[in-house]
Parts: structure tokens; sequence; C-alpha cells
């Protein structure tokens, strides 16, 4: 990269061609936009075409099938809680941490992307590392009060905390950074305490960005597999989450696993509109 | 800044080429010969991970230019994966059932049973729960580890603890034969249902024990050539090396019955 200097500045706007706001582009652009739509878009696609619809309700209706259903709506729910409660505080703080001198708040910015960019497979061997029955802490929690972590539905849950929590830090950051701090300065000048400021003032301004990083947070947990399979195992309704299920189910019957893969496509795109373009500026359409 | 126009022709062609290479990847080469660099792939349960790591070295020294590359996973992972288009030559399988599965899409040549396995109880080395046999995995204070039933341990097990009128009572059911025994190795769980052959090959992490009754439930291991092998030759060759007399003889040593 060459070094940005003083550059003169052009007087005169003389450009032959102006690109304008749709505008057409040059073909192999379109050509190649044309072929990575067609990646995405034409695998669910598929899905959908060799989706055993006669049998769906059968499939669907199957014990096995609900109870996956059951325990992925509940973790995934208990997870979204979870981060609620820890992220948004972790949020106001990397939000303050633009004061910082650089080194710590370039770690504690990095602390939170790694789960985010770290295959969740990585995750799952880490918080066995961590909190499984030989585990740095989780041997403690199991010699001291017999309490072991692994294989429950708890640890899916953490599992999904671990790989969704930076989704809400990072929305929720977001806001913060963007909102207006003139009625936070505004309600602490008129006496009020800094708990009552955040409260009332501060998280009532970034609720947008606080639903859309629980939306978020929600689709990335009930998603979740990598983690969960090697942390929490995989046992029917108690660890065998919708994701794990439709594995499994692909060994032996694919038309469940199919149907299964179906029934979390529908989930997406229903959280994708219940986001619609309002809460996610990034994808505004 | 400044602003670079995008080299769009070069990157249409990258993708171009990527898509070739898709597409190109899997199929065989034409006009391979006997004295053509060959690769052979081979698909193996992964109860035969090891084994097979051993017995492809030996085949590759014995035959100069050819390469195998191995596989392993699940068995009804691995014969759904050839089912749709993985390219494999050879298909090994822990039970007729994957098989017959690859059999029906057309897909394998005759099989032949090349081994056979029972199960044993396994624990984390010392034994920290005091198991002593198949009873055991009803405790329900014990963290035990099965393998699903959608895999061939998976049915074995389902089958051995009907048979003793055993009701297990699992933490968690592994879609194959390594992970549980990855579980015990970590000591992550206090017993687990595994072949006697990956007891052996987890060595001093982990003890065997016998449990009654497990030689009436034994998994048969089927061998065979897929019928659109990209090298048949070598993929005939490397399954008659594995019934041969050197298979037999590593099979043995890794602990696996004949069939």
């Amino acid at each position: 990269m060459t070094a940005p200097g003083p550059r003169p500045v052009r007087t005169s706007p003389a450009r032959r061609r102006t690109p304008r706001p749709g505008g057409r582009l040059a073909w192999p652009i379109a050509a190649v936009a044309a072929i990575a739509l067609a990646l995405l878009v034409l695998p669910l696609v598929s899905l959908v075409l060799r989706a055993p619809w006669a049998d769906l309700p059968r499939l669907l209706a199957r014990e096995s099938v609900l109870q996956a259903l059951v325990l992925s709506f509940g973790t995934a729910l208990a997870a979204t809680a979870l981060c609620l409660v820890l992220g948004v505080p972790l949020a106001a703080v990397l939000a303050r941490a633009s004061g910082w001198p650089s080194l710590p708040r370039r770690l504690l910015r990095a602390a939170v992307t790694v789960p985010l960019v770290l295959p969740p497979v990585v995750g799952g061997i880490a918080l066995l590392q961590f909190l499984g029955r030989r585990g740095v802490v989780g041997g403690l929690l199991d010699d001291r009060f017999g309490i072991t972590v692994p294989f429950t539905t708890g640890a899916v849950v953490i599992a999904q905390v671990f790989v969704a929590l930076p989704f809400l830090v990072f929305a929720v950051e977001g806001a913060l950074r963007t909102a207006d701090r003139r009625t936070e300065l505004a309600a602490a000048t008129l006496g009020a305490s800094r708990w009552q400021v955040f409260r009332h003032v501060t998280l009532p301004l970034v609720a947008p960005g606080v639903a859309a990083g629980a939306v978020l947070c929600f689709s990335r947990a009930l998603g979740e597999f990598g983690a969960t399979i090697t942390f929490a195992g995989s046992l029917p309704g108690v660890t065998r989450t919708l994701p794990i299920a439709s594995y499994l189910a692909m060994q032996s019957d694919p038309d469940e696993a199919i149907a299964l893969a179906l029934l979390l496509l529908a989930v997406s795109i229903a959280v994708l509109i219940g986001l619609r373009d309002r809460w996610l500026p990034g994808v505004r359409g | 800044m400044r602003r670079h126009r995008a080299p769009a022709p070069v990157l249409a062609l990258a993708v171009a080429a990527a898509l070739a290479g898709c597409a190109t990847g899997g199929t065989p080469e034409p006009g391979s010969s006997d004295a053509a660099p060959s690769t052979v792939t081979v698909f193996a349960a992964a109860s035969l991970t090891h084994v097979f790591d051993v017995l492809a070295e030996r085949f590759e020294a014995t035959r100069p230019g050819v390469e195998v590359v191995l596989s392993s996973g699940g068995s009804g992972a691995l014969a759904q994966q050839i089912v749709a288009g993985a390219p494999a030559d050879v298909f090994a399988s822990a039970a007729e059932a994957p098989m017959q599965t690859v059999a029906d899409a057309g897909l394998a040549g005759p099989p032949v049973v090349f081994a056979t396995n029972t199960l044993q109880l396994v624990v984390p080395a010392g034994n920290p729960a005091g198991v002593s046999g198949l009873d055991d995995l009803a405790r329900d204070e014990l963290r035990v580890a099965l393998c699903d039933d959608s895999v061939p341990c998976g049915a074995a097990t389902v089958d051995l603890l009907a048979r003793q009128g055993v009701t297990a009572a699992p933490d968690t059911l592994e879609a194959d034969v390594t992970s549980v025994v990855t579980k015990v190795v970590l000591g992550e769980v206090d017993a687990a249902l595994v072949y006697r052959t990956d007891v052996i090959a987890a060595g001093d992490a982990v003890e065997g024990i016998e449990v009654s009754g497990a030689a009436s439930v034994v998994n048969r291991y089927p061998i065979a050539v897929m019928t659109d092998a990209a090298s048949p030759d070598a993929a005939a060759e490397f399954v008659a090396f594995v019934a041969g007399a050197e298979g037999r003889a590593a099979l043995d040593a890794a602990g696996f019955g004949a069939p």
C-alpha cells in the first residue's frame, strides 16, 4: 500500500462517464455475480425440490423429530436469554473501550471476535478442556461438587452461548456507538444515576440493536452443531438438537434428514422475515 | 485512495477454472494404464481406520506408483456419500447393511466378507468408576457413551443389550465408534461399548472388559470394488490384498476375527 499523501485537488469534474447508481455493470461482473447467486440459491432450491412432501407430515410428527425440535427451541431460547444478560454489559464495555489504550482495547475486541471466526468444533474441543471432567475448571467441579457439565442440556446451552454471544455483542455495540450521547448527558445533568441513565435512556435507545442481536443470536444458537456434538454429545431429548438429528438421520434415513433440514430452513426464513430491514441496517435491500 | 479497475475478466476466468476443476476432479483419467500412477480411494468404516492405515502403507510399498487414499467415518455416512456420488473405488463397511445400501444403488461389485468384530466394554485406564459388566451401563450415576443405532456398532450394541436384558442409561449416542472411544480416552465417560479392536487400538489410555454374550453378536465386515471405480484394477488388487494373507495378518494383529 502506498502512503496516502496530499494530492492536488481536481477542480474540474470533467469525467467522460460518471457511473450512475443503477447503471449497467461490465458483463463479466454481472456474469460472476450470477454464478455467485446461483451458488447461494440453487442448493436450497434443490432441497425444497427433493423434499419428500407427501411423507413430510409423517416424518415431522416422529417422536425423535418433535423431541429435537422442542430441545432445539428450548436451548436456543435459553442461550439467547443468557446472551442478552451477559452480552449487553459486554457490549457497553466494548463501546466505551474506544477511550482505552490500544493494547487492552484490541485484546478485548479480539477476545470477542475469536469465537465468531473459529470453527465451532474448535470451540467444542476448547470447552471440553475447560469444563470437561478432566478440564481446567470442570475437573474442580467434578471433584469438589460432583457436577459434570458435558453431556447435559446445560452443556448444549453453554456451547450455543459460546458461538452466539459475539453476534449479540457486536449488534448491541454498533447500536451503542451510533446512539446519540446527548440524551444520556441530559439525563445525567438532570440528576439521574449512571444506572438510571443506562436503564431508562441508553437501553431504550439501542432497543432495535438489542432485538436484532437477539434474533441473530437465536438463529446462530439454533443452528449450532460442531461445538455441541463435541462438547455436549448427542442423546435424544437431552442433547440431540435439530442439526445433530439431521446429521445422524443422513446416515440411515436421508428423507428424515431432508425433512429436518427443511424445518431448519423454514425457521431461518421466518427469522429473516421477522428481522426485515428495520433491525438489520447492514442487509437493508 | 487510489481506485483500481476491477480485474473482472481475470475473476471470471478464475471462477470458470474453479468450476471446471470441480467438474473434472472426480472423473477417471482417460487412458490410464497399469504403468501410470494411480490412486485408490478407499472408504472404510471408522473401526478400520488404524488397520487400514497400516495395510495401505504395505500395499503402496509393494506397488510403486499406486497411492491409497483413505476416508474413514461411520459406515452409514460413507454409504450415503457413495450413493450421493463420492469418488470411492473401494468400500469397506463395518456391517452388511451399509454395503447393501450401496449395492441397491447399483454401485457396489460383489462384496467379500473379510473380517469380523465383537463388542467389548471399555473404561478409562484405572477404571475409576469400578465398572465390571454390562449391568453397570444401567447405572444412572455413571457417564456412559454408546454408538447411535444408525451405525453398525450401535446396531450391535442394541442387539447385545437386548440379548442380555440390560437397559442402558447412555449420556451420549455418537455417530461413529471412534468418537465413542475418544470420549473414553479423554476420561469424559466412565464406560462405553465399542469393538474389541478399538480397545486394542486405543492402547494404554483405556482398559477393555470382556462381557458375557459378546460372542453372540458378531459384526461381519464386507469389502467391495465400486462399479464406477476410477482405477478398477488397482482397486481389485487392494481388495485382494486386504482379503488375502497379508491382510489377514494385520487384521489378526488388530484383533479382528476371521470371516
